[in-house]
């Protein structure tokens, strides 16, 4: 099995799924239309040609300044053959939206979570889709690109009402 | 029947006890807990001392690495990667620096390769001691704890050595290795690798065939191959349920394809399979040590670092001959290099199982994003799968047999 094997296999029973796909550095990677990935996934992991029963890797990146802004990154392993395919679906600014691959890849639910958390990508049909790593009350997604990056002042007794009283909470 | 599949948020168990469910107890374990190696917090929902459903809480240790790299050349993010595993440094550096070398399509000289080998299966050892020491010390086998710390001493000893620090060693760099090895390396090496096989045989004499470790850890936090494969389990954890997959032999990195080892296997999936899998795992990186250990002996001297002056600095003494080599060392220390655009993902086997890294670059000396597929943090999403059903005792013991690092899991 290799990466021409499996983009035909991928091109033949889902052709309109796959919008480009490229070899680089002895990867393949595979750009997928948004409403086909939840079907591409079944297919990758159920085909008993391909067998992808593994998502090893999921994240999102943010592109800021170019069209789709979002995108999330999946890497897949087939345990049986050693193959891997690395999966790209972009959202865009204005509708961060991907649909959830917990129902293919249950292990998914932990890096979805943590996608939504740090970039506000959101995961359609995701269980329990909550902050992960930040703090619940957070205001914002710190790894995307415009998320201001700063120094925050350090509270102590003398000084807190002074911070608090600048903090996104204070004017709830 | 066909199992379902279900990772719980903490608020699932908090939600309906704080809207008035009362016939069972909901009860707060940790952050600040000896028994959850770190600052990991669980939220547990029991009957009477039974568990019903466990959701971990993490995010204490969250530092924003992957947000720091973002703004730091590619080489000096490669202290920050030490800082997540803070037990297996070196399988950090090693994850990054092969991302890098893979996108820059760098070569590494084989002394380099051979040194990483068996530094990281040193560290592989030295982890899987404190795991053995804290899991057996949560089950009350405080000398184990001791013997073990002893032993990984004598391997910290090894990396401040090369190094100069026993922990945050930083010493694989992009391109080969920071420094080359000090002369009573090999020697001191090869006394360290003869004398911790007998010493894990004594670790299994106090607890293997002990019927109170046994009475722990037999039948305890069953997960199945089906399960373990679908909460994307790694390292040791996915071994012990019979699924063999080892990055180090499915798709080898720095060199692995020619050493000879093999790759324990359990079968039951319970605590006493992930317990004896990284026992024999521990043999097993002593048999690769020793393999690297004489091969090093065999290549002699040689360059540690590759002589792409793109990527890796010039030697001193060129600097002050070589006005190219003064050039090549003031644009690398003051902008970094550039690799192509693209991204990569490599992944290597870790002390906890594999470790990914993803990488983008947009041309520039900075990466535009790194991601880390952190094996405690998507570990730990057997936990429930594992502890329902079980007594809070048992939670214990499995949470230890996880061998969660909670660095790692919050980056």
């Amino acid at each position: 099995m290799d990466n021409t094997y499996i983009l035909d296999i991928l091109r033949a029973r889902l052709p309109q799924a796959t919008l480009a796909a490229d070899e680089f550095r002895g990867d393949l990677r595979v750009t997928v239309r948004r409403e086909d990935l939840l079907d591409l996934a079944r297919l990758l992991r159920d085909d008993p040609d391909l067998g992808f029963n593994y998502l090893e890797n999921l994240c999102g990146v943010d592109y800021l300044g170019r069209e789709p802004r979002f995108e999330v990154v999946y890497n897949v392993l087939s345990l049986a053959s050693g193959q891997r395919i690395c999966l790209k679906v972009g959202a865009p600014e204005d509708d961060p939206r991907v649909p959830s691959l917990t129902g293919v890849w249950p292990t998914a639910n932990y890096h979805e979570r943590e996608a939504y958390d740090l970039l506000g990508i959101v995961f359609d049909g995701h269980p329990a889709l909550s902050r992960i790593l930040m703090p619940d009350d957070w205001v914002g997604h710190p790894l995307r690109k415009d998320h201001p990056l700063g120094d925050e002042e350090v509270a102590f007794t003398f000084n807190q009402d002074r911070i608090y009283a600048h903090k996104p909470f204070a004017k709830k | 029947m066909a199992q379902t599949f279900h990772v719980p948020a903490p608020q699932e168990i908090t939600g309906p006890a704080l809207a008035g469910k009362t016939d069972t107890m909901v009860l707060n374990m940790g952050p600040h807990h000896p028994s959850t190696h770190g600052v990991l917090r669980l939220v547990l929902e029991l009957d009477g001392e039974t568990v019903l459903n466990v959701a971990p809480d993490i995010g204490f240790l969250h530092t924003g690495i992957e947000k720091t790299m973002e703004s730091k050349t590619y080489q000096k993010a490669v202290v920050l990667t030490d800082r997540m595993d803070y037990l297996a440094p070196l399988s950090n550096n090693l994850c990054y620096a092969l991302a890098i070398e893979k996108l820059m399509q760098v070569e590494v000289p084989e002394r380099a390769q051979v040194v990483r080998v068996m530094l990281t299966e040193l560290q592989r050892v030295s982890s899987h001691l404190v795991w053995l020491a804290t899991h057996a010390l949560d089950l009350a086998a405080m000398s184990v704890f001791l013997y073990a710390f002893r032993e990984r001493e004598q391997i910290l000893d090894l990396f401040e050595m090369v190094s100069g620090a026993r922990m945050m060693t930083s010493y694989f760099r992009v391109g080969g290795l920071a420094y080359p090895l000090p002369a009573d390396f090999l020697p001191t090496a090869a006394a360290c690798i003869e004398s911790l096989g007998p010493r894990i045989d004594e670790y299994e004499d106090l607890l293997t065939n002990n019927p109170l470790w046994l009475e722990r850890t037999v039948d305890v936090g069953v997960i199945d191959a089906e399960a373990a494969v679908a909460y994307g389990l790694s390292g040791a954890n996915l071994r012990a349920s019979g699924v063999n997959y080892d990055v180090r032999t499915m798709t080898p990195y720095s060199g692995y394809e020619t050493y000879t080892f093999d790759v324990p296997l359990g079968r039951n999936g319970d605590t006493f399979d992930r317990y004896q899998v990284r026992m024999a795992e521990m043999r097993e990186s002593l048999k690769i040590a020793r393999q690297a250990w004489q091969r090093l002996g065999e290549l002699g001297p040689g360059p540690i670092m590759t002589d792409d002056r793109k990527v890796a600095p010039p030697p001193k003494e060129e600097i002050t001959h070589s006005m190219e080599s003064l050039i090549h060392h003031f644009k690398l220390w003051t902008e970094g290099y550039k690799p192509p655009r693209g991204d990569v993902y490599v992944s290597v086997e870790s002390p906890r199982g594999a470790l990914g890294c993803y990488l983008v670059s947009d041309g520039s000396p900075k990466p535009w994003r790194v991601h880390f597929r952190a094996p405690s943090f998507v570990n730990l999403q057997g936990l429930a799968h594992m502890a329902r059903g079980r007594l809070v005792a048992d939670l214990i013991a499995l949470t230890a047999s996880l061998d969660p690092v909670l660095g790692e899991v919050d980056r």
